[in-house]
């Protein structure tokens, strides 16, 4: 852990006395509870994102993707009789297809990846919107899968397994980006692909894994989503997620530019946004107001942050070589 | 020329600017050391010294970036005690500055007159392209320019450019004229061009500070030398006393021989063979090369004869249009550089910043990089033969720096393009490439780097320098390959190495004495 990631730790646990003051249900056991199902939720496809941020990228059909893979598997569930273990596996296959459509795009016709995920977002959620009449998606009534739904909505002494996917999918991460090869090449090819290019690495492939790997996080993000409303309205189901994904990996100090951030970063981040979004609910602060204290917050935390470096910089000026 | 500088030389005019006992330190790092000097009306100053000598720290003191901790500046006879960048603009002090500032997506009129900008007046104040141009033409043909002011800079060379800078310098009427690194990118002939420019200058009695690493061309333009070593005021050169061993000699404090003695070896088999490679940015000029273990073929030519480009094919960067290659016989496919890597060709780029280092990461993980497998147990980085990687390197290379897990931005250019050979004699190269590989880079550590390619070379390694540098090529070639728009013009063996052939050949022309082509 770095002193970024230590300093959000502690934004965190502050604003988290500074709620319970406020009103002390923050600490009951079932609101921990289920904001650790929406930090889990969240945390996959952020973790997913960040993945591709890393390589200086950017993935936006993030919210569409959720939406129409969460249409799709619900339906062939639901209603085309699939066998959920095969869906699961399909809605993968999906994700990578997805992936593998944008980093190719990305890195063998040279498109900007706003520009190819951009078109992926209104894309995917126009055929998801398509699919189903532009109707909800849901389960009839008494079908039950209790594997499962053991998996994606249960919970174990109050654990939410969506966060426990989460912490697996973090901690899988944490090793492939911070100590694997694979990872240090993403970090190479985020700060400089050129260089890297010129060192021998394949910086095309690198960079389309990064797509891949993100893509079926969110497809895996998606059936959480699915399975946590149930019912998916494709034309709303997932929007901005992608939004959420960027600014928690930006609040974890990850760079835009590429090159910067870590997995623990990332993951506080989605814990601080589920956070603020908790203290919305329980302050009393109309809902309304959502998005304006999220951007508030974030454009506040980066200021910070940002000066916080300067501020360091004057007063400890390094040594001149 | 001689007979110019002796006549507005320094002793016929008293001196405007006068630097008195500057000294400035960045903590224990004493950079510049009771330095005093005087510039006088037209007279072309040449300031030599190795990186980290204090060129920079008295450059950034004239440009008043940065305050000396002792020393006076005199302007016209008034002392300044905090000499600002305001005050350095007032005393008509000008940078043309070794990597350029120029946008590229503006024309020349809207560089020249950045900041400013001619204006029609009235309510909306909008832009007086027309005035803009007319400003700018005039000085324009002062610097010898031969294209418009409404020219795009992305379509202009990198000597054009540094035209467009001096114009600039001189449209906000400057009296001192501060040249950094001005030839080092600049090809031989457009290096004339910028003498004669210097020469010009002078004669309307601006005064040039002219600093690099290319002791030929203060030779040819300066009136005097300031040498700098270790931050010290290391001696003065007359305009007479002005020789390249004399220049090197203050510079490094002994005498120092760039082309150490070459061995008669036999030259070893062919390992690197190009047939026919038609490279994008040349299509109709196909390139046959053959590429011996144990030689330094130097590979010669103007900027953009299409030097760099052959490299990037060799390196599979680029595919060529057409044309195959083949590496000790066998037909050699490229489709990335990792093909290449994997087959021991491997390149030191021309541009180290962009290309041949990653500035933010560590050392170590800089020269691990092209070989992190090797590195890795079960494909998890072990940080450990990262480092006895590294400091072997280190050990072997010289490389200068205090740990190796800072980012190699903190190191000398000299020392970053160690680690940029440190990350492939780490591995086992057959075929290496060099680009430029002593741009920027003080007169030490170049020794030093000749040294390490002769020793490749002595070790059946094949390799292919590309220089615009004259002395490097003819210092530390075996054998010369000479390429014009494209093309290989000739090869010139030992004998037939001189300067007045590499430029005949690059230029397009016949070799003098021996009719090889």
């Amino acid at each position: 852990m770095n002193k970024k990631d230590l300093g959000l730790l502690i934004l965190i646990v502050v604003v988290g006395i500074v709620v319970a003051t406020l009103n002390p249900r923050f600490l009951l056991p079932i609101n921990i509870s289920n904001t650790a199902n929406l930090v889990g939720l969240f945390g996959l496809s952020a973790i997913g994102q960040s993945i591709v941020i890393i390589t200086g990228g950017i993935e936006l059909s993030v919210g569409s993707a959720i939406a129409l893979v969460g249409v799709l598997f619900v339906d062939f569930v639901a209603n085309e009789g699939v066998p959920w273990p095969v869906a699961l596996v399909l809605m993968i296959a999906l994700g990578t297809l997805l992936g593998l459509i944008h980093g190719l795009l990305i890195t063998k016709l040279k498109l900007q990846p706003f520009i190819v995920t951009l078109c992926g977002l209104l894309i995917y959620r126009g055929i998801a919107r398509f699919y189903t009449q532009d109707g909800t998606a849901g389960f009839g009534f008494g079908q039950n899968f209790p594997a499962l739904n053991w998996l994606t909505v249960g919970r174990s002494h109050g654990v939410p397994h969506s966060f426990v996917a989460m912490l697996i999918v973090a901690i899988i991460m944490w090793v492939v980006l911070h100590r694997s090869v694979f990872g240090r090449y993403l970090f190479a090819v985020g700060k400089n692909e050129e260089a890297a290019r010129y060192s021998g690495i394949r910086t095309g492939l690198v960079i389309i894994w990064a797509y891949v790997i993100c893509q079926i996080l969110t497809a895996i993000a998606a059936i959480y989503f699915a399975m946590y409303t149930s019912s998916i309205t494709p034309a709303s189901q997932g929007n901005f997620y992608e939004l959420y994904a960027i600014a928690a990996a930006v609040l974890g100090g990850f760079s835009l530019r590429g090159g910067e951030g870590s997995i623990v970063g990332v993951v506080l981040g989605v814990v601080l946004l589920q956070e603020l979004q908790n203290l919305v609910n329980l302050l009393g602060i109309p809902s309304s107001l959502n998005f304006a204290v999220m951007g508030g917050v974030i454009l506040i935390g980066i200021t910070v942050d940002q000066q916080w470096g300067n501020v360091r910089a004057k007063f400890l000026p390094r040594k001149a070589a | 020329m001689a007979a110019d500088a002796e006549s507005a030389g320094h002793r016929a005019e008293p001196p405007w600017l006068v630097l008195a006992n500057l000294s400035k330190s960045y903590g224990p790092v004493n950079a510049l050391i009771d330095f005093s000097m005087t510039v006088a009306r037209g007279e072309v100053i040449g300031i030599i010294g190795e990186n980290g000598a204090g060129k920079s720290t008295l450059m950034k003191i004239l440009g008043g970036v940065v305050a000396p901790d002792a020393g006076t500046l005199t302007v016209d006879g008034t002392p300044h005690s905090g000499f600002t960048v305001a005050d350095s603009m007032g005393a008509g002090i000008a940078f043309v500055h070794q990597e350029l500032n120029l946008f590229d997506n503006l024309d020349v009129a809207a560089n020249v007159l950045i900041g400013r900008e001619k204006r029609q007046g009235g309510f909306l104040n909008l832009l007086d392209r027309r005035a803009q141009r007319d400003a700018v033409a005039p000085l324009l043909r002062r610097v010898g320019a031969n294209f418009a002011p409404n020219t795009p800079v992305s379509s202009l060379s990198i000597a054009q450019c540094q035209m467009v800078e001096i114009a600039k310098a001189l449209s906000v009427d400057a009296r001192l004229v501060i040249l950094d690194e001005p030839t080092s990118s600049l090809p031989l002939a457009e290096t004339d061009k910028l003498l004669d420019v210097i020469a010009d200058l002078k004669r309307s009695g601006i005064a040039v500070i002219f600093i690099t690493h290319r002791l030929h061309e203060i030779e040819r333009a300066a009136d005097r030398v300031v040498a700098l070593r270790d931050g010290r005021l290391a001696g003065h050169l007359s305009r007479a006393e002005i020789t390249h061993d004399a220049m090197v000699k203050l510079m490094i404090g002994r005498d120092l021989k760039l082309d150490e003695a070459r061995s008669n070896r036999p030259v070893g088999d062919i390992v690197l063979s190009a047939r026919g490679i038609r490279t994008p940015s040349r299509p109709a000029a196909p390139v046959d090369l053959d590429l011996r273990a144990g030689e330094i073929l130097g590979l010669a030519g103007l900027v953009g004869a299409g030097r760099t480009e052959l490299a990037r094919v060799f390196f599979g960067i680029d595919k060529p249009l057409g044309g195959s290659l083949s590496l000790r016989g066998q037909p050699l496919r490229l489709k990335t550089t990792t093909d290449a890597v994997k087959q021991g060709i491997f390149l030191v780029p021309e541009d180290r910043k962009l290309n041949g280092v990653l500035l933010d990461l560590p050392i170590s993980e800089n020269i691990s990089l092209p070989n992190l497998p090797a590195h890795a147990r079960r494909s998890l980085v072990s940080r450990a033969l990262e480092n006895r990687t590294a400091e072997t390197q280190r050990k072997n290379l010289a490389i200068k720096a205090d740990r190796l897990a800072t980012p190699a931005r903190s190191l000398s250019g000299g020392n970053q393009q160690k680690v940029v050979l440190a990350k492939w004699l780490a591995m086992t190269p057959s075929v290496m490439i060099f680009d430029e590989p002593t741009r920027g880079i003080d007169i030490g550590a170049k020794a030093e780097i000749y040294r390490l390619m002769r020793g490749l070379a002595e070790q059946g390694v094949a390799i292919l320098m590309i220089s615009s540098d004259m002395e490097e090529v003819i210092g530390a070639s075996d054998r010369i390959a000479v390429m014009h728009e494209g093309a290989i013009a000739g090869y010139l063996d030992r004998p037939d190495f001189s300067e007045e052939n590499v430029l005949l050949l690059a230029v397009g022309k016949q070799m003098n004495h021996t009719a090889a082509a």
